[in-house]
């Protein structure tokens, strides 16, 4: 049986669709989790798709961390589920505090929608065990505004050390992108990270869109081994298994 | 604004209704004088924009009907059906004034308002096509412009989640007053759940949800979109709607889920002339009449006049007519997407709008005599007289397409034409835009015609948007004709067969009989090429009056079209794709270099000398292109268009990143073959084993066809013979003109780089 990985849907979600059809396409039963509903529907993993949450008018995520939904996905979070916001959903769950740093305006401050390259820096979590290898570059777009991965040294030097770093930025050839790397890193993030990982192991965010590189005819397939590294991930959650997870040390 | 004539005006006129149209306006009233509230309705229903009442006599012309078409002209946008169900529904719509006085408002609200138009019709909006056109990129004023412009359809589109996948960007003094902002939206649908625009069923309730009523945007039809500018005018400021994307976003949403749920029996989105336009519209389709009950509108400020409320162009409203048991259900729907909601009117059997306020009758017109039955006026249409330009500066006086060709280098114009504002890559701007939203964007912008796949199936749609204001200024028919044929001609080298045509028809002030002439000229253009090229139009829009100060625009019919592709599987695009591949030029060239980008690069104006249309060939040409992609014969496909076969083989190098090696023969001038736009040309690439069956098939379609040479290398190798092949060498006393040779790299740096050195725009950090 399919296992049901919930889709949280604010009213300014925009790639919810997308998100659900490709999970759908990975095996898993997506099931929509309407913001104003507390319940997660008996979901095995949560994913918190991309958009405008709220219109975002304030700053990108703010007002969404404080949805009844979100008060479900924290708590769901705090017992080891496993959570994966995607652009706009990275956004909220970084304002949440479910993983570290925080999401600055673009570095050129324009919106940005183009391909990019990222690599998983680590192969041991749930949400990435089922790609090929790390470091092999993935293509797939970006579109936001808000994506400049900003921490302070100490915090930086901190998520390096406790391996909170998922994906970073590479060039053509997989090499890590410099900050000022405007054709890889576009968005000038600290340290070229594109996607980060909690010290529990079970709460990610990236701002690239896997879910809109999950099919050859879209250009690229990179994003299709992170929805099914998730999707396999809550499978073995729902059968009773305890996330890959691999915490702090 | 207030509702009171000057000492020096009485009122209609200060509404922008003439004498004329005042005497008319008593006629459908049954004599009597109308009371302000009703000139205020008429005022702005009458307008150009929203009666169409210069052009409407013209666009009666136009061939609309098809087999597969399930809406056409009249409704809020055309629908085709495409298979399995679906249909698709498409339109273009103009928001240049707006943009002018307020480009990111301006554009935003022109993204906004067209995707209502999609929505309305029961279609969840999959694409946005923008096409701009703006003066002199060295300009202030339109760099001003431009990033507005860009900001505000990102702004917008962006937000809402629907992918802007296309569109245009060109620069031409003419626009350097009045710039255009055209945008195009595509949708999908079940076909059952296509909704229409009309009012049924009397005793049925009207209700308004989406944002309240404000004072936004007031006169936006009448006063801005309907006269031309007669300088930089503040006063116009309060007529430009404000755009909120967000609350778009749930008015789809909530418009998708009621259609769905049956809930409507009509919907409307609020434009042009506001709760007036959207009763009037919806009764006299219906032939009903609706009862409004002004006290019911939800509103964001306080002591707004009645006029006020019922012109309100204020954004992000819908109207439904629902059946009263509904009301409930609809309002359940509506509360939970966050949107207001009121039951504003119910719809009567006597056919007027009617409007009440506490229990008193405010205003009575008859439904049709604010639509159907609006005033139409005879424009008188002259050709004029001179219509040659003086020469540029230095420029020979001999209007002939003798342009400095001898001993110019053939590479040096090559680069310069791929890094012209016109022709390099738009993509400083493009990556501004959202396009693969919707996880459904096989082809996004930058590369020809743009392709959606339709889930669920093995299909896909094409897209595109194309206008030729350059051939268009020295003649308007050839323009118009012209532009449908590109625009048909990159919808067919992707394979897909082109379903119906959009147009904005962008148009200078119809009372003056010039302008009515070039308006006249690009619908009979665009009629003509519809005609031969087997295509419905099944929508449109008329913008008019856009003259500044500096003179009136180029006329610009901007067409846009969708095509279906059946099996995405099989789509071609236009990047070369292998090392050996043959390249082939279907189709032929004819003299002539008017209106082409490397007359303007030469600083020449040339009149005479346009390029020939010959539609058959056009058509025979897109035919047989469908054919070749059906049988698997084509790698790549790319039509002669801006800058000539140069830069269309440029363009396949560039994209494949592969050189090529071509030998062509000069019948004209090298100038003419290089750089001549004239149409119904395609480049088209092919295994070299399968170059026989390609060229037999051609000849098979009647066309000529010419072996080109070979892909390889890293550069782009030009040989040019044959007798007028003589320039710069023959003086030199070669036999042979000096060849084009560039580096493919090059080519690739000048067109990167051409967009953002003519805007100014640095390396962004």
């Amino acid at each position: 049986m399919a296992v049901r990985v919930g889709v949280v849907v604010f009213p300014g979600s925009n790639c919810d669709r997308d998100t659900v059809h490709a999970l759908a396409l990975a095996g898993a039963e997506p099931v929509e989790l309407w913001h104003e509903t507390a319940s997660l529907e008996g979901a095995a993993a949560v994913v918190l798709p991309g958009g405008f949450a709220y219109g975002d008018y304030l700053r990108a995520g703010v007002i969404a961390r404080f949805s009844p939904v979100m008060r479900s996905v924290a708590a769901f979070a705090a017992d080891g589920g496993l959570v994966l916001g995607i652009c706009n959903g990275f956004q909220v769950i970084a304002e949440a505090g479910l993983v570290p740093g925080a999401l600055l305006r673009n570095r050129s401050l324009r919106f940005l929608g183009r391909d990019v390259s990222i690599a998983a820096e680590r192969l041991d979590t749930p949400f990435t065990h089922a790609l090929a290898a790390a470091g092999a570059p993935l293509r797939m777009p970006i579109a936001h505004g808000e994506g400049c991965y900003f921490g302070d040294d100490t915090a930086l030097d901190a998520l390096e050390r406790d391996r909170g770093i998922l994906f970073r930025y590479v060039d053509e050839h997989g090499r890590r992108a410099a900050d000022d790397d405007r054709e890889a890193n576009p968005n000038g993030s600290l340290r070229a990270i594109a996607g980060v990982i909690n010290a529990a192991g079970n709460v990610a965010g990236l701002m690239p869109h896997p879910e809109r590189a999950a099919e050859a005819i879209l250009g690229s397939d990179d994003g299709a081994g992170i929805i099914r590294s998730l999707v396999e991930s809550a499978a073995r959650a729902a059968a009773g298994e305890r996330p890959v997870a691999v915490g702090a040390r | 604004m207030t509702l009171a004539a000057s000492p020096v005006e009485p009122l209609h006129r200060r509404l922008g209704v003439t004498d004329d149209e005042l005497d008319a306006i008593r006629e459908r009233l049954g004599g009597r004088d109308p009371n302000d509230l009703e000139l205020a309705m008429f005022s702005v229903m009458w307008s150009e924009h929203c009666s169409y009442k210069s052009s409407r006599s013209l666009l009666r012309t136009l061939p609309t009907a098809g087999e597969d078409v399930v809406a056409g002209p009249g409704e809020n946008a055309g629908v085709i059906s495409i298979g399995d169900g679906l249909a698709v529904a498409f339109k273009i719509e103009s928001h240049n004034h707006p943009s002018a006085v307020e480009p990111y408002q301006g554009a935003a609200t022109g993204v906004g308002g067209i995707l209502r138009d999609i929505f309305t019709m029961g279609a969840r909006p999959i694409a946005v096509l923008d096409a701009l056109r703006f003066g002199d990129p060295a300009d202030a004023r339109t760099r001003h412009l431009v990033d507005g412009v860009v900001r505000g359809v990102g702004g917008y589109g962006n937000c809402v989640g629907v992918p802007t996948v296309g569109g245009e960007l060109v620069f031409d003094p003419s626009y350097g007053g009045n710039p255009l902002v055209n945008v195009m939206a595509v949708g999908l649908l079940e076909e059952p759940r296509l909704t229409l625009a009309a009012a049924p069923g009397p005793g049925n309730l009207v209700v308004l949800f989406g944002s309240t009523t404000g004072r936004d945007g007031i006169g936006g039809a009448s006063v801005l979109a309907s006269a031309t500018f007669s300088d930089d005018d503040p006063s116009k400021r309060p007529s430009v709607q404000v755009g909120d994307p967000f609350a778009e976003k749930l008015l789809i949403e909530a418009s998708l889920e009621l259609i769905g749920a049956g809930l409507v029996e009509g919907l409307q989105d609020l434009g042009a002339g506001g709760i007036t336009c959207a009763t009037s519209e919806t009764a006299d389709r219906a032939g009903t009449g609706i009862l409004v009950d002004l006290d019911a509108i939800p509103r964001r400020e306080p002591d707004m006049a009645p006029f006020e409320v019922m012109i309100s162009e204020s954004q992000e409203r819908m109207c439904a007519v629902i059946r009263p048991e509904h009301w409930d259900a609809v309002r359940e729907v509506c509360e939970r997407w966050g949107l207001p909601v009121a039951i504003i009117g119910r719809v009567t059997d006597d056919g007027d709008i009617a409007v009440t306020s506490a229990g008193r009758e405010l205003a009575r017109v008859p439904a049709p005599a604010l639509t159907s039955d609006a005033i139409v006026h005879p424009r008188v249409a002259s050709r004029p007289t001179h219509r040659r330009a003086a020469p540029a500066p230095g420029a020979p006086l001999d209007p002939s397409d003798r342009l400095p060709e001898r001993g110019m280098d053939p590479g040096a114009v090559l680069l310069a034409l791929l890094g012209s504002a016109n022709l390099s890559s738009r993509r400083e701007v493009f990556e501004q835009y959202d396009s693969t939203v919707g996880a459904d964007t096989v082809v996004g912008p930058g590369r020809g015609a743009a392709v959606l796949r339709v889930k669920g199936t093995t299909k896909a749609l094409v897209a595109t948007t194309d206008g030729n204001q350059a051939v268009g200024v020295i003649d308007p028919w050839l323009g118009a004709a012209m532009s449908v044929a590109e625009a048909t001609r990159n919808v067919a080298i992707t394979g897909a067969r082109p379903l119906g045509v959009t147009n904005c028809l962008n148009y200078g002030d119809p009372a003056r009989p010039e302008a009515f002439w070039q308006l006249s000229e690009g619908v009979r253009g665009l009629g003509d090429a519809c005609r031969a090229l087997g295509v419905p139009v099944t929508g449109g829009n008329v913008s008019l009056y856009n003259e500044s100060p500096g003179g009136a625009i180029a006329p610009t019919p901007e067409i846009g079209v969708v095509g279906l592709l059946d099996d995405v599987d099989r789509l071609v695009g236009p990047a070369f794709v292998a090392d050996g591949d043959a390249i082939v030029l279907v189709g032929e060239v004819t003299p002539g270099l008017a209106g082409s980008a490397y007359a303007a690069l030469a600083g020449v104006t040339v009149e005479d000398g346009l390029p020939a249309l010959d539609l058959d060939r056009e058509r025979a040409v897109q035919v047989f292109i469908r054919a070749a992609i059906e049988r698997g014969l084509v790698a790549s496909a790319q039509d002669v268009a801006g800058g000539g076969l140069a830069v269309a083989v440029a363009e396949g190098a560039i994209w494949g990143g592969y050189g090529a090696t071509i030998r062509l023969a000069i019948a004209n001038s090298p100038a003419v073959e290089l750089f001549g736009e004239s149409p119904s040309r395609i480049v088209v690439t092919c295994r070299s084993r399968f170059a026989p069956a390609l060229t037999l098939l051609a000849r098979q379609h009647g066309l000529p066809v010419e072996a080109l040479g070979t892909i390889g290398g890293d550069r782009l190798t030009i040989e040019l013979t044959g007798a007028g092949a003589t320039g710069a060498a023959e003086e030199r006393g070669s036999r042979v003109a000096d060849a084009l040779e560039v580096p493919v790299a090059d080519l690739r740096h000048a067109w990167d780089h051409g967009l953002p050195r003519a805007l100014g725009w640095r390396e962004r950090a």
